[in-house]
C-alpha cells in the first residue's frame, strides 16, 4: 500500500473528477459545479443543527439525572434519618447507577460537541471556497477562451473538490453519530416503558413510596402520641374534679 | 507542499524539507495498520497532524489550491480508515444538484 497520505488524496481526487466528466461546456461545469456546492453547504447546515438538537435531548437527560441524584442524597438521609438503614442503602445504590449514567451521557454529549466543531469548521471553509469559485467561475466565463478555461476549472473544481469531499465525510459522520445516539436513547425509553428498567427520573419511584411510608407513620405515631397524652391529661382531669 | 488534515483541519503550506519526516510517520503509520494496532495508528495520524500545524502556514479558508497530501483524521476506527483509503470509500458520493 502506498503511504496513507498520498492514498487518501488520490482517493479523494477521484471521487471529484467524476464530478467534472459530466458536462461538455466548460461554463456549464463551472455551473454545475457551484449547485452541487450550494447544495451541500446546505446539507452542512443542516447536519449542524441535527447535531445541536441530539445535544439538547441528551442534555435535557442529564439534567434530569443530576436532579435525580440530589433527589436520591436526600432521601438516603431522610431513610437513615428514620432508621431504615435498608431504605437508605437502596437510595444510594440507585445514586450510584445514575452517576454512571450521568457519566455516560456525558461523555456522549461531549463526542457530540467535537461532531459539532469539526462540522461548523468544514462549513466555514466550505462556505469561504464555494464564496471564492464563484467569483473565480465569471472571471473564467468572462475572459478565458474555452480550451484555457477547461484547465482553470478543472484547478478551481479540484481545489474546492477536496473541501466538499472534507466536507461529505463530516456530515456522513455527523449524521452517523446523532443516529446511533438516537437509537440509544430511543432503546432506553423502550427499556423503561416495559419496566426493564428503573426510571431514576420518573415521580413516583419505589423508594419514594416506601420514604413515603415511612413517613406517614411516623405522623401516624407522633399523632398516636398526642391523642393519647390528651386522653391522660383528661383522665387526670376527671381524676381532679371527682 | 500543501498538506490537508481531514476533519475539519484545513490546509497548510508547509516546508518541503518536512516531508522525509512526515514519511517516516506515514509508514508506521501504515504499519500499524497493517497489523490492527488502533491506537499507533491514532497516535501516528495525530503525530503527523501536529507536525504539521506547528511548522505550516495556514492556508487561507479561500483559497482554492488543491492538496499534495491529506492526512486522515484519527478518530477512524481501523475499518473506516481503511474504507477511506479504498476506491470505493468512506467519503460519501457528493449531493446532487438541484
Amino acid at each position: 500500500m502506498a503511504g496513507l497520505m498520498s492514498r487518501a488524496a488520490m482517493v479523494i481526487k477521484a471521487k471529484f473528477s467524476k464530478l467534472l466528466d459530466r458536462a461538455e461546456d466548460p461554463g456549464e461545469t463551472l455551473d454545475y459545479s457551484y449547485e452541487r456546492q450550494l447544495q451541500l453547504l446546505q446539507n452542512v447546515k443542516r447536519g449542524v443543527a441535527d447535531v445541536v438538537t441530539a445535544k439538547k435531548r441528551l442534555q435535557l437527560q442529564s439534567d434530569k439525572l443530576e436532579q435525580s441524584l440530589v433527589k436520591l442524597d436526600t432521601q438516603a438521609r431522610q431513610a437513615l434519618a428514620a432508621g431504615r438503614e435498608d431504605l437508605a442503602r437502596a437510595a444510594l445504590e440507585r445514586k450510584a447507577a445514575a452517576q454512571a449514567q450521568l457519566q455516560d451521557l456525558d461523555r456522549q454529549l461531549q463526542g457530540l460537541e467535537e461532531q459539532q466543531q469539526k462540522l461548523v469548521s468544514s462549513e466555514r471553509q466550505l462556505s469561504a471556497k464555494v464564496e471564492a469559485f464563484r467569483t473565480q467561475k465569471e472571471t473564467i466565463k468572462a475572459q478565458y477562451s474555452a480550451a484555457e478555461a477547461q484547465v482553470r476549472i478543472g484547478e478551481a473544481a479540484t481545489g474546492i473538490g477536496e473541501q466538499m469531499a472534507d466536507t461529505g465525510l463530516a456530515i456522513q459522520r455527523a449524521k452517523d453519530k446523532t443516529e446511533s445516539m438516537q437509537a440509544r436513547a430511543g432503546a432506553i425509553d423502550e427499556l423503561v416503558e416495559s419496566g426493564a428498567l428503573e426510571d431514576f427520573t420518573s415521580d413516583q419511584t419505589q423508594l419514594d413510596r416506601e420514604l413515603a411510608q415511612v413517613a406517614s407513620q411516623g405522623q401516624v405515631d407522633s399523632e398516636l402520641e398526642k391523642m393519647k397524652a390528651e386522653l391522660d391529661a383528661g383522665e387526670k382531669q376527671k381524676e381532679l374534679g371527682s | 507542499m500543501i498538506v490537508r488534515l481531514m476533519g475539519g483541519g484545513g490546509q497548510f503550506k508547509v516546508d518541503d524539507s518536512l516531508l522525509d519526516r512526515l514519511n517516516e510517520l506515514d509508514e508506521q503509520a501504515v504499519a500499524a495498520l497493517e497489523r490492527n494496532d488502533e491506537e499507533e495508528l491514532d497516535a501516528r495520524l495525530d503525530e503527523m497532524a501536529d507536525l504539521v500545524q506547528s511548522n505550516g502556514e495556514p492556508l487561507p479558508e479561500n483559497d482554492l489550491a488543491p492538496s499534495d497530501v491529506v492526512i486522515p483524521p484519527s478518530d477512524l476506527t481501523l475499518e473506516e480508515t481503511r474504507r477511506l483509503l479504498s476506491d470505493d470509500g468512506l467519503i460519501p458520493d457528493l449531493p446532487a444538484a438541484g
